[in-house]
Parts: structure tokens; sequence; C-alpha cells
């Protein structure tokens, strides 16, 4: 308490002047957020727009020749790059990201309707990866010398090694073909809530979910075994721990409340900024394991030359990593005064 | 640079780096991988892509296996009479073409960016940066699958994906090492005389940053390997016709619920086998190359 007062008379002394920063620091964030998202929207449709020939996919091989020029007017496949990216960019600010070529239906509800499956399986996943991460870190930062520790620590090389999918189909080959313990795809059971359909909720659901959200874990478990340990091992050696146990404190509540807290920081900004690459990786497992959410679309999408899915599961994609840059950069902003507000 | 003063460094890093039985053990490996593939046409017993050799006879036979040629098929068939073996060393020539000329590339336009970037610095280093910066904020899968996406299917089309992916990781890695490079006396003192800056940057600064660039294009190489198999394995990387271990994996994929393993087993253990093996090498260059582990 008493270490605080000179840092909070400073604070109140600056108040005025850094709370200016704090708010000429968030328009500019924000703004720069604005940039790369239309940048991104230039480079998605430049991109999609070079890929094969949507009218040989959206037109009958025996239509004729007008027919033909009329399905190409009504999509605006005639008119030139920056004219159709412009329609498209106006029409993307109304929410419309056009119609699926192959479902028929507008193309971001119909990804915005398989997105509570991907976010399941990424939840899942984030939760395995921190419930079975930070105990085995803890337990290898503890004792980096012994062999269950070096046990651990060769795992997750192992983990940061194999392709996400090769771990699928050895998840599929022993648990389902060979055990016949787990099924090998699908959501199984769903039940209802709010109109989204929920794997976890039931028995059968939660089965069908086991095996792919394991396969989705392990690389950011291996990546949190390593932070963990890592930071297991400075906080061990600091001033504070060694303070604690001369204080008399049992060990489990030194590792348990002083060490545990500290190690947590920089886990838990790796694992925001993660997130965004668990959803990006689930389009490898929901292939594997035929679930059915925005990854598996997209694949289909691009097999089928869909363009309009295409972009607009790319927008969403890109989207939230700007968003999740912004929140982690304007919350290191608030929570650490040794950020620099000022531009350089 | 030639002479006994040369050989000596070169020999201290050996010793150094073959402390590591395990690191010794994964080059030899990766050595290994690399002639299979090398001389395959020589080493397998049938040209799995000469569709008149195949006969369907022969397809799907559980390993070890005689097929209507008159060898064992040590690994069995695919669902085309193929011998797996014989394509696994084909893939694994494709796999490793696509990891080193997709690693090479990206070193070389990374590394030239990033020279750049630290050496001119203003309004180019900015621009630079920013861009790399923003697109190590995306993952690599992601940029190679929507380049994929655009590009078609094809050897080309998916190198070129690989080194837009993957440019960025040698962009960065360069210009931190330049920058740390570029306040120090020898380059001063290189302006002074005065170099040509492309003499400066090239024969004065690339060698001093190399140490960093040879453990990130080891860990690329893998990478690339791996993300090239996995675009594969989703069937947006390389056609039929050119197949790697990912293709291999793919097409075995649909026999496995059916107990038939082998077609996409063997592959998948050739590929990680190369994968793990590169790692290793890459773990042991990072201990042996750190100045701060220096003993």
């Amino acid at each position: 308490m008493t270490a605080d007062a000179p840092a909070a008379m400073t604070d109140r002394h600056d108040a005025p002047s850094r709370r200016f920063l704090m708010l000429g620091f968030l328009l500019q964030r924000l703004a720069s957020a604005a940039v790369v998202l239309a940048a991104m929207s230039v480079i998605v449709f430049a991109g999609v727009y070079a890929i094969g020939n949507p009218i040989d996919v959206l037109i009958n091989p025996a239509a004729d020749q007008v027919m033909r020029a009329e399905t190409i007017a009504r999509y605006g496949l005639d008119r030139p790059f920056w004219e159709q990216y412009l329609r498209f960019a106006g029409a993307v600010l109304a929410g419309d990201f056009g119609t699926s070529f192959v479902f028929g239906t507008p193309a971001l509800p119909l990804i915005l309707g398989k997105l509570p499956a991907t976010l399941e399986l990424a939840l899942a996943a984030m939760l395995i990866a921190i419930g079975l991460g930070i105990p085995l870190g803890m337990l290898a930062g503890l004792r980096p010398e012994a062999a269950s520790s070096r046990a651990i620590m060769a795992g997750s090389i192992l983990g940061f090694s194999l392709p996400t999918f090769w771990v699928g189909l050895m998840l599929i080959l022993v648990f389902s073909v060979e055990l016949g313990w787990l099924p090998s795809g699908g959501r199984g059971a769903t039940v209802e809530i709010g109109g989204i359909a929920w794997s976890f909720l039931t028995a059968d659901g939660l089965t069908h979910l086991a095996l792919p959200a394991l396969n989705l874990a392990l690389f950011k478990l291996s990546l949190i075994i390593r932070l963990t340990r890592a930071g297991m091992r400075e906080v061990m050696l600091s001033d504070y721990v060694r303070f604690a146990r001369a204080k008399g404190l049992s060990r489990a509540r030194v590792i348990g409340v002083h060490a545990f807290r500290n190690i947590l920081i920089p886990i838990v900004t790796v694992l925001g900024l993660e997130f965004g690459s668990v959803v990006a990786f689930a389009v490898v497992t929901e292939t594997i394991f035929s679930w059915p959410g925005m990854g598996k679309l997209i694949i289909d999408s691009i097999l089928t030359l869909d363009r309009p899915v295409m972009v607009a599961y790319l927008m969403l994609v890109v989207a939230m990593f700007v968003a999740i840059n912004l929140v982690v950069d304007i919350a290191y902003a608030a929570l650490d005064p040794r950020v620099r507000l000022g531009s350089r | 640079m030639n002479g006994s003063r040369a050989e000596r460094p070169t020999a201290l890093f050996w010793a150094e780096f073959a402390e590591s039985r395990a690191a010794v053990a994964g080059l030899a490996v990766f050595a290994l991988a690399l002639a299979a593939a090398l001389f395959a046409p020589w080493l397998t017993p049938q040209d799995p892509y000469d569709q008149a050799g195949l006969a369907l006879m022969d397809a799907r036979l559980p390993p070890g296996t005689v097929g209507t040629g008159g060898y064992p098929h040590w690994l069995g068939t695919d669902a085309a009479g193929r011998d797996v073996f014989s394509a696994i060393l084909w893939g694994l020539r494709t796999s490793l073409f696509v990891g080193v000329a997709a690693g090479l590339c990206a070193l070389s336009l990374g590394t030239t960016l990033g020279l750049a970037a630290a050496f001119f610095g203003g309004r180019v280093e900015t621009v630079l940066m920013r861009i790399v910066d923003l697109q190590l904020s995306f993952p690599a899968i992601l940029l190679a699958l929507v380049l994929v996406a655009s590009l078609g299917q094809g050897l080309a089309q998916v190198v070129t994906a690989l080194v837009a992916a993957q440019y960025a990781y040698f962009a960065r890695t360069v210009h931190g090492a330049a920058l740390a490079e570029r306040r120090k006396a020898y380059i001063e003192a290189a302006s002074g005389i005065p170099l040509r800056p492309a003499r400066i940057v090239f024969r004065h600064l690339l060698p001093n940053v190399l140490p960093p660039l040879i453990v990130v294009a080891t860990v690329q190489v893998a990478n690339a390997i791996a993300i090239e198999a996995t675009l594969s394995f989703l069937g947006v990387g390389l056609p039929v016709t050119e197949p790697s271990l990912g293709t291999l994996i793919a097409n075995g994929f649909q026999f496995m619920l059916s107990g038939r393993y082998w077609i996409s087993v063997y592959p998948g253990i050739a590929l990680l086998i190369v994968i793990v093996s590169i790692n290793l090498v890459g773990d042991r260059l990072r201990d042996v190359l750190n100045p701060r582990l220096r003993r």
C-alpha cells in the first residue's frame, strides 16, 4: 500500500495529459485498423477475382450465347475490375457479401450459420490446451532436470513438429478405426439454445467433439507448455518467491498463488493473440473430422469456386484478426503505463 | 577466407554441433531422405506414374504381398495398384523440392528486403516493416490457402504461395540482426571510405547476420514441407499428376476407415521423419549459433 502512494501522486499529476494521449492513441489505432481492413478487402477481392472463371460453374454448358451474356451481366462479371470492386465494397458496407453461387443464399448468413460450430470447436481446443498445458508446464518448470519434465518437453517438440492433419488422421486411426471408442466425424446429437445447435450439451455430441478438439489443441498445448515452463523457471528464482518461502508459507501456497498468478500474464496475452490462429487452423481439423463449421465451408467453396463465400469468409477472418490485435494493443496501453502513447 | 584459419572455426562448429546425438541423427536421416529422393528412379521397383506399368489386380494389396510384377510390395499398394514404397520416394522428391525451393526463394526475397529496410531506414524501412508485421499477424497456413486459392493448383503456384507466406519471417529476422550490426564501427568505416551501398550490404552486413538466418531457414524449410502437405491434403495444393507426400496421404484417407491403413500411414510416417529430422537440426543450430550461450 505504501509503495503505491508516490505512483498515485504522479498519476494524478499526469492524468489529464495521459487521458488525452490515450484518446489520441485509440483514434489512431482505430484508423489504422480501418486502413488494414480496407487494404485487405482489395487484396482479398483481387485475389479471389483472379481465380478461374466462375461462369463455367454458374452456367449450364448447354446454355446458348444469349443466356450466357445475360447471366454474366446479371452478376456484373462484364464490368472492369475496379468497378466490380467498388460495387462489392459498397455492398459489403451494407452487410451484403453477395449470393453464394452454389447454395443460392446470401453468403454472410451462410457463414455466420456455421460460426457457432467453429467457435465451439475452437473454445473446446483452447480449454484442453489450457487445462493440460499449464499444469504440465508448471511441472516441467519446477523440476527441469527430472525424467518426467524431459518427457513433457520432448512431447511438446513433437506437438510443434507434427502437421495437424497428420495427427488428426492418427487419432481417427487409433480411436475410431482400431479401438472403436470415438466417432470419426460429424457433430453428433446437438441441443438448440437460442436457435443455435451445440454439441457439448449431449453425451453423443461430446464424444464427437473430443477428437477434433484434441487435434486442434495439440499445437497450442505445446506452446502453453513451453511458455509456462519458461515463466515458472524464471519466477521460482525471483526474490518475492524466495521471500514468501522465507516467510514460512507452504511450498504449495507459494507455487499455487504467488508463482501461478505471475506466470499467467504472458500466457493470457499469447492466448488472446492465438485464438485467431486456432480458428484459422480449424480449416484443417474440420475437413478431417467432417465438422460442419466455417473451415469446411471455405475449403468446399474454394474447390467449387464459390467466390462470394470465399470473400465473405476471408473478410470475416481478417476482421477477427484486426479486432483481436486492436483489443490487445489497447489493453496493453491501458494496463501498462510504460507503453508510449505518443507517435514516434 | 581460405587456409587453416577458416578450417578451425568449421571444425569447432562441427564439434559443438555433434555434441547433440539427436541432431547428428537428424542430419543423417535428412541426408538419407535427400539421397532417396534424388535417386528414386533407381531405388524403386516401379515408376508409380507410368500408367502402363500399373495393374488393377494389384490394387490395395496389404504390405508384404507379392504382386503381378513378381516383387514384394513391402509397404502395400494403393487403389490404383501403385507400389506405396515407390510412391513415397517419388512423393519425397516433390515434397523436398517444394520445401527447399520455397525456402531458398523466401530466404533471398526476405533477406534482401530486411537488409534494404535496415540499411536505408526512413520511409523504406517503415513501409516494408509495416507490411511484414501485418503479414506476420496472420497464420502462414491461412495466407498460403488464400494464395493457392487464387493462383490455382500446380507446383509453381504452390511454391509462389509458400514464398509469399514465408518471406516475412526472414525479413523480420534479418532486419533485427542488421539493425544491431548497422551501429557497429566496421559498417561506419565501410561507409566512410566510402564503399557502394550494395557492397556494404552484401559483403559486410550480410555475413554478419547469417547465423540467425541459417536457423530460420532450416525451420522454414520444414514448415514449407508441412504447409505444402497440408494444402495438398486439403485438395488445394499439388495436382494428382505431381503428387507429394500430402497428396498420397489424402488419396489413402478414404481407405483408412475400412482398415487399409498402409496407403495413408506410410507416406505420413515418411513426412513425419523428414520434418522431425529437419527440426532437430534446426534446434541444435539455434543453440550452437546463439552467441548468448557461448561457453
